[in-house]
């Protein structure tokens, strides 16, 4: 067996879009993730019971099930109940749903990390509940939670290439089909690796930024 | 009581009758308490006797289980429809106690705000006061308190006495009727009680309404026109300084008072021999 990057080269319009095509699905899926997570989190937390039990058994089933059968839930099973989504829509909606559990475990750690006394004060002021939650609660949680949301970001990244199953021509499914006609499975799944792991060192290095961003008045104290 | 009323008008503060339960344990077993404009109440006692649950529920921070509390005529926390109790709205309840500023035992200052933002942030957040009016307030108070200096200090970069006075400064920037004081120097190195005192003190001689949870005897005797003893969720005494500390002679209070000399007592002369000891 020959090792041969030019299998790369020679394919690379196909490799550009199924990265391109990854990059969006991860990042609008992430988006969207962090946003329902901390809805979640926000209405589990600070609203009625009522509201909290569907959302609990919402997170429960997304945590206990693979997100492969989610996917094939959403994608096959969602037009017997009139949800008729493409490829594309059923697997970023998934991942975002499937991140969103995930998420939304984080926020709820990190509001539970901020001491009550500090709401007390706050309401105590006459201060509403959502500005609490904006401008006492979520900057001082943000330095606690970023590195576990940078982490479940990573593992989203990786998550992406499940859409491959439903038809979507992401990267995964791109060298797949490239490995299969060219047998360069070597190569193919070398530059696979790489890119991920790419993913992972942008995710890191930009959360470091954030982290001492968020984080000057923890920083600050230190000297 | 009734020739308080009749003579101040309409309390700040009216108590009435207060229970609070956790659970199957009576914290509170019918308080009657009013606090008149510009009164200084100092309320003492044992711990666990329910003296911070007693300015907890004042607050409305602990919901009190029977009676009524008024602030300022209103009822707080609750609506009574043909004499039943009703909870009324967070948003009702932080109107009807809006001119009541509350100061934390542990501070409770905001860690990701400078001292400046932390009394600046109230008046943005909860009076839509626009952000330089508000710092220029915030300024103000820190000066008040003697902190003027240190307004871009964050909480962690200053003392604990530091920490509570802007933690007064923010509760004063919200203009209150009257200051609840929750142990406010029990958290202190004894060496930074004597500034938080002494901010407390020029308070009470602006006429500031206060009533003040502590265990410093000597500031209640100083300053409070009226002191309070509770004991096992009841008050057992009331009156001024004198009246309490000096007159009564209730055993609890007595034995109450006795723990507190002797613990303050650190160095006698003659320790060897007692005063009242008989010369050899």
């Amino acid at each position: 067996m020959t090792f041969n990057l030019a299998i790369l080269t020679d394919n690379w319009p196909l490799l550009l879009d199924g990265m391109l095509l990854t990059i969006f699905i991860w990042v609008v899926g992430t988006a969207i993730g962090l946003a329902i997570g901390l809805a979640v989190a926000v209405l589990q937390l600070f609203t009625n019971r009522w509201l909290a039990a569907p959302l609990t058994f919402y997170v429960a089933v997304m945590r206990g099930t693979p997100f492969l059968i989610q996917l094939f839930v959403i994608y096959y099973g969602g037009p017997f109940f009139g949800l008729d989504l493409t490829p594309l829509v059923a697997g970023v909606g998934g991942l975002a749903l499937y991140g969103g559990a995930y998420f939304s475990e984080i926020f709820r750690a990190g509001f539970l990390s901020v001491p009550p006394g500090q709401i007390e004060a706050a309401r105590m002021m006459g201060i509403s509940r959502l500005a609490i939650i904006r401008h006492v609660q979520l900057p001082q949680m943000l330095v606690i939670i970023l590195p576990a949301l940078a982490n479940m970001t990573v593992l989203l990244s990786k998550e992406t290439a499940v859409l491959s199953v439903i038809t979507v021509n992401e990267m995964t499914s791109v060298v797949q089909s490239i490995g299969s006609t060219t047998f360069a499975f070597a190569e193919t799944l070398l530059f696979l690796a790489v890119v991920y792991w790419a993913f992972l060192e942008i995710v890191t290095a930009l959360a470091r930024r954030l982290e001492k961003r968020v984080g000057r008045f923890t920083l600050r104290n230190q000297h | 009581m009734s020739e308080q009323t009749a003579a101040g008008g309409r309390p700040i503060i009216d108590v009435k009758g207060v229970w609070k339960r956790f659970g199957t344990v009576d914290v509170l077993k019918g308080i009657d308490l009013s606090i008149q404009k510009s009164e200084v109440t100092c309320i003492i006692g044992p711990s666990g006797s329910g003296k911070s649950t007693l300015l907890r529920c004042i607050a409305f921070l602990e919901e009190y289980s029977e009676g009524e509390i008024y602030i300022e005529g209103e009822l707080l926390g609750f609506s009574l429809e043909n004499g039943k109790r009703r909870r009324v709205s967070d948003a009702e309840v932080a109107r009807v106690r809006r001119n009541v500023g509350f100061v934390f035992q542990q501070f409770n200052l905001w860690p990701h705000m400078t001292a400046l933002e932390n009394v600046a942030a109230p008046l943005r957040l909860a009076r839509g006061i626009p952000r330089e009016d508000a710092a220029k307030r915030a300024r103000a108070m820190l000066d008040k308190v003697g902190l003027s200096a240190r307004a871009d200090a964050y909480p962690s970069q200053l003392s604990g006495g530091q920490q509570q006075r802007v933690g007064i400064a923010r509760a004063l920037a919200m203009e209150p009727h009257i200051m609840l004081f929750d142990e406010p120097t029990s958290a202190l190195d004894p060496e930074l009680v004597g500034e938080v005192l002494q901010v407390m003190r020029d308070l009470a001689r602006e006429g500031m309404t206060m009533a003040v949870v502590t265990h410093e005897m000597g500031f209640a005797a100083q300053v409070a026109d009226k002191v309070v003893f509770i004991d096992r969720g009841v008050i057992a005494v009331s009156g001024s300084p004198e009246q309490v500390f000096r007159d009564n002679d209730n055993p609890r209070l007595r034995q109450f008072l006795q723990n507190y000399f002797e613990r303050n007592v650190f160095w006698q002369s003659g320790d060897e021999t007692p005063a009242d000891a008989p010369a050899l």
